[in-house]
C-alpha cells in the first residue's frame, strides 16, 4: 500500500527536525560558554541533510548527514579580571549567534509541524479508505 | 455482464490508486523542504490516468504494485524530462522536475506554499474518488438486492 510509506518518509523527517531542534538547543544553551582549559571554546554546530531514497523511486526522505562545526572566529572579550582570561586579558567566548539560531530554531520547528500535518491527513485518509463500501 | 457493473469502479479505483501515489510525491516534497540540493517532483493527474485507463487490466495490477509514470508537467513552472532510461519496475519514466520560483543558495526547489497547497488539493479529490467508489458499490448492492 503506497500511501503508508507516507508515514516512513514524513517520520524521517520530523526526526530529522527534531535532532536538528536538539542541535539549537544546546547552541542556544552554549551560547555564552568561555573556553575551557584547553582554550578552544564551544563551536557553534550544524546539521546537513541529505535526501534519503525509501523504497522505490517516487518516495525520498531525510536523514542527517553529518554535523559540522562552525569555524568562525570566537567573540573575544577583554576582562582581565575573568579566570579564563588569556596572557593579553582577552577572554574567548563561543562562536553562537543567538539570532541565528532562534531563526533557525523557528524554521525547525515549522518544518516540523508541516510534516505531523502531512502524516495527519495521511492517516485520515487512510481511514476512509478502511471504511470503503460501508 | 459482471465486467459492465464493475468498470465504473475500475476507472475510480486507477485514480485512487494514482492519488495515493501523487500523495506520497508531495509528502516527500514536503519532508525535504530543507534538504539542499533537493529537487521537487510532481505527477501530472491527467496524462497519468489516461495512461493507467488505457493499459489491459492485467497490467494494471502489475503497474499498481509499482507504479511507472512518464516525464509529465502539471505546472507552467515544471521541467519535462525525457524518459531517462527504464526504471526498476520496467516503467519508462521519470516524473516532472519543479522550476525554481524563488530560487534558493542551497538548490532545494521546494515551493512549500505550493507543496502544502497541492497536498491539500490531492487529498480532498482523493476523498472524492472515495465517495465516488462508496456511492458506485451501494448502487450496485442495490441493484442486485432489488429491495
Amino acid at each position: 500500500m503506497s500511501m503508508f510509506s507516507i508515514f516512513n518518509v514524513s517520520g524521517s523527517a520530523v526526526s530529522a527536525q527534531s535532532q536538528r531542534l536538539n542541535v539549537v538547543a544546546s547552541n542556544l544553551a552554549n551560547a555564552d560558554a568561555v573556553a575551557g582549559p584547553d582554550g578552544q571554546a564551544y563551536k557553534s554546530r550544524q546539521v546537513v541533510f541529505q535526501t534519503v531514497p525509501m523504497g522505490n523511486d517516487a518516495a525520498a526522505g531525510v536523514k542527517i548527514n553529518g554535523i559540522t562545526e562552525s569555524n568562525e572566529p570566537f567573540k573575544r572579550i577583554h576582562n582581565p579580571n575573568h579566570p579564563s582570561a588569556d596572557a593579553d586579558g582577552y577572554v574567548n567566548y563561543s562562536n553562537v549567534n543567538p539570532v541565528e539560531e532562534m531563526v533557525n530554531m523557528i524554521s525547525a520547528s515549522r518544518s516540523y509541524q508541516n510534516n505531523v500535518e502531512v502524516m495527519n491527513t495521511a492517516k485520515s485518509l487512510l481511514l476512509k479508505t478502511l471504511q470503503m463500501g460501508q | 455482464m459482471f465486467a459492465n457493473l464493475t468498470s465504473g469502479l475500475d476507472f475510480h479505483s486507477n485514480a485512487l490508486v494514482l492519488r495515493a501515489e501523487r500523495q506520497r510525491v508531495l509528502a516527500s516534497n514536503i519532508a525535504n523542504a530543507d534538504t539542499p540540493g533537493y529537487v521537487a517532483r510532481d505527477i501530472n493527474f491527467k496524462e497519468a490516468l489516461t495512461q493507467m485507463t488505457q493499459t489491459s487490466s492485467s497490467e494494471l495490477t502489475q503497474a499498481g504494485a509499482g507504479l511507472s509514470l512518464r516525464g509529465n508537467t502539471t505546472h507552467a513552472g515544471h521541467l519535462p524530462l525525457a524518459a531517462a532510461g527504464k526504471t526498476s519496475n520496467g516503467g519508462s519514466g521519470t516524473m516532472a522536475y519543479a522550476v525554481q520560483s524563488q530560487p534558493s543558495a542551497d538548490g532545494n526547489s521546494v515551493d512549500l506554499d505550493r507543496e502544502r497547497a497541492s497536498f491539500v488539493d490531492n487529498s480532498v479529490r482523493y476523498e472524492s474518488t472515495l465517495r465516488f467508489i462508496n456511492g458506485q458499490s451501494k448502487t450496485i448492492l442495490s441493484a442486485i438486492q432489488g429491495q
